[in-house]
């Protein structure tokens, strides 16, 4: 079974070079830490800039220069800034190859649901919506069971959607799953997980 | 024309009215106007409609007009840190409208440009879909969503000319031009007024046509989540 930092190095993989990604909060934030050698990406953050760069320095921090999930960043040789508009102009027109992002749940279609528990204190979907409907790719990573052991990916969503149908791969801690027609498709086991093991944590139909 | 005035106070001065429809700029806490806020407070104008991406913490950026029950609605994409927020909402005494984030910056964004509406993917198959006219485009499905023509736009820029030309700084850049663009009235907040002249023309963010009152103030610029790295 992979940890976090495993299931985020096992995303980085995804990654190729010269692609524009934006990563998601949580685990997806820990991919930069995993970026292959050789391979040169270029993060955006949806507030407005391509080419984020680490946490400053203690005593560095600019409150001008944020990122999505508010927390103190730097920029790099590279880094250009937009307005919100833009920064989600480039997202919605498929300028961004992949965005990996953490989940809720997942169904056998490729819905998403990842911003809403009905009931439950309402935060808002930011700019997830505009990223799974905009974005050339969507890689999911979240745990493949909740912490009730009830498995995430389904055949249907129960929770609001995020997106309908925009899921390509899903990262979990068992493994890598394709949306393919008709279903899902294991592409990969987690280290010492079998493929039988990954069946019985998922609900969703497997297709091979 | 003088665009430039002393005070939050007085840049406000006749615009402000109770029901009144406001664009903010600002992400977060970053780039928010926290002068005119405040002055917005002081003048206490009630039943507000606010679109803005967040709505500050409980005590900086809109919160601050939430504690003294000034707001009526708001349109956003995230209103997470707001603890004041959540309980005016849960009881009832708050309307909120969630927006995609793309769909609201781009909501602002049309309406300034005089394109009353347009059609995006974003939410399509999602409750932010319901009720909105869904159309067919080269096989795939779209939905109009409207734009959003303020009654008064407030922003923050890092300078501004005598003019109003107008230069933001790194991130605090984020929703303030799209805010500025959509409002019948454009008042910006800046650190700095500079001669005009002394911006170059080739690097002006936001032209000031856009800009109808400048005020420069001091600015908390308070963060929202202060994180760093071990030194080497």
């Amino acid at each position: 079974m992979w940890d976090r930092n495993q299931m985020a190095a096992r995303a980085a993989m995804e990654l190729e070079d010269g692609m524009y990604v934006n990563l998601g909060i949580g685990i997806p934030t820990l991919v930069s830490n995993y970026i292959p050698e050789g391979i040169s990406v270029t993060l955006q953050s949806e507030n407005g800039m391509l080419g984020m760069g680490p946490f400053p320095f203690e005593g560095e921090e600019d409150p001008d220069l944020i990122n999505a999930g508010k927390q103190t960043i730097t920029e790099l040789p590279q880094t250009a800034y937009f307005d919100s508009a833009t920064s989600f102009g480039m997202i919605r027109g498929g300028k961004i190859a992949m965005a990996i992002l953490g989940a809720m749940e997942v169904a056998e279609n490729g819905d998403l649901a990842n911003w809403m528990i009905p009931g439950k204190l309402v935060k808002g979907m930011g700019g997830a919506m505009d990223l799974v409907s905009g974005v050339g790719r969507v890689v999911v990573v979240m745990d493949h069971t909740n912490k009730h052991g009830d498995s995430k990916v389904l055949k249907e969503c129960t929770l609001p959607l995020t997106g309908k149908g925009v899921v390509n791969r899903i990262i979990t801690n068992l493994g890598v799953l394709d949306v393919v027609p008709g279903g899902l498709e294991i592409i990969e086991c987690a280290t010492g997980v079998s493929e039988e093991e990954i069946r019985s944590a998922t609900i969703a139909k497997i297709v091979n | 024309m003088q665009k430039v005035y002393n005070t939050a106070e007085e840049a406000l001065d006749g615009l402000l009215f109770d029901g009144m429809f406001i664009a903010a700029g600002g992400f977060g806490l970053c780039g928010i106007p926290e002068l005119l806020l405040e002055a917005i407070k002081n003048a206490g104008t009630k039943d507000l409609t606010f679109a803005s991406n967040n709505a500050g913490v409980d005590d900086f950026g809109i919160g601050i007009l939430l504690q003294s029950r000034q707001v009526k609605k708001m349109i956003s994409s995230y209103v997470g840190e707001n603890a004041e927020f959540m309980r005016q909402y849960l009881a009832g005494e708050l309307e909120l409208e969630f927006n995609p984030q793309g769909t609201l910056a781009e909501r602002m964004r049309a309406a300034g440009c005089g394109i009353p509406g347009f059609y995006t993917k974003t939410g399509v198959g999602t409750v932010i879909a319901d009720g909105k006219e869904h159309k067919n485009f080269n096989g795939e499905t779209y939905i109009l969503e409207e734009s959003l023509f303020a009654d008064l736009s407030i922003v923050k820029a890092w300078k501004a000319d005598e003019t109003g030309n107008l230069i933001f700084r790194k991130t605090a850049r984020n929703f303030n031009p799209p805010a500025a663009m959509c409002g019948k009235v454009c008042v910006v907040e800046v650190e700095e007024i500079v001669p005009t002249g002394s911006l170059d023309p080739d690097l002006i963010h936001l032209p000031g046509i856009y800009v109808h009152k400048i005020i420069q103030g001091k600015h908390e610029k308070r963060i929202e989540q202060r994180t760093t790295r071990a030194a080497a």
